[in-house]
């Protein structure tokens, strides 16, 4: 199955990219995809977001999902 | 209202979203650019942000307001890009008809974004920047 992960602030510039489509086994956790995908990162005190809301790390990806890696925030 | 904007934000624009013939207290919150950072000489900010989860988790912050304060009436507008020093990068403005309530909501909505919006910051510095988390609300650390 496919989703589609935007990156941001300095995964953004790790990545090199805003937003990628990826291929990933049916039954992954958004987690999971993290660690895979930032393996340099797994100190960072990330949130996750699927289709713009926030879940849990143990969240389980669907088909078409859109995923969010959210790195601490600076807003305000 | 809620929004997020490139530009310099009209503060007028908020005001006058929450102006009405019950408000006796009106309060505008801006939060802007410092030009110092432990120190260092800040020379802008860039802010980013996730557009669309972004202004949805913005309205949330209003719905905790009117659960808990149901007389206040909230506007707020975030900027992204580049904002230079001195310029407001975030601005709530609330009425109620009574003084304590805006102060108190106003505040909720600043702590409240800082901690669920998803928006970030870059301090860019004359030799170098950071992406700077708000510490004060992770409760790891001073701002």
């Amino acid at each position: 199955m496919r989703v589609t992960v935007h990156y941001f602030a300095v995964l953004r510039e790790y990545s090199g990219q805003c937003e990628q489509s990826i291929e990933v086994a049916d039954g992954l956790n958004v987690g999971a995809l993290y660690r895979d995908l930032f393996p340099a990162y797994g100190a960072l005190p990330v949130m996750f977001a699927v289709n713009q809301e926030y879940v849990d790390k143990a969240h389980t990806l669907k088909d078409g999902d859109e995923v969010a890696f959210i790195p601490p925030l600076g807003g305000g | 209202m809620y929004f997020l904007t490139k530009e310099a934000i009209e503060t007028d624009v908020l005001r006058a979203a929450v102006l009405r013939p019950e408000a006796g207290a009106v309060l505008v919150f801006e939060g802007t650019t410092r030009n110092h950072h432990d120190g260092r000489s800040v020379l802008r900010l860039e802010y980013e942000a996730y557009a669309g989860m972004a202004e949805m988790e913005m309205e949330k912050v209003g719905r905790q307001v009117a659960d808990q304060w149901p007389e206040v009436r909230i506007a707020i507008a975030h900027r992204i890009g580049v904002v230079p020093v001195g310029e407001a990068s975030v601005v709530i403005a609330t009425s109620a008809p009574h003084r304590d309530a805006v102060y108190a909501a106003n505040r909720f909505a600043i702590d409240a974004l800082k901690e669920m919006v998803p928006i970030w910051k870059k301090e860019v510095y004359a030799d170098g920047s950071v992406w700077k988390a708000n510490t004060e609300v992770n409760g790891d650390g001073p701002a």
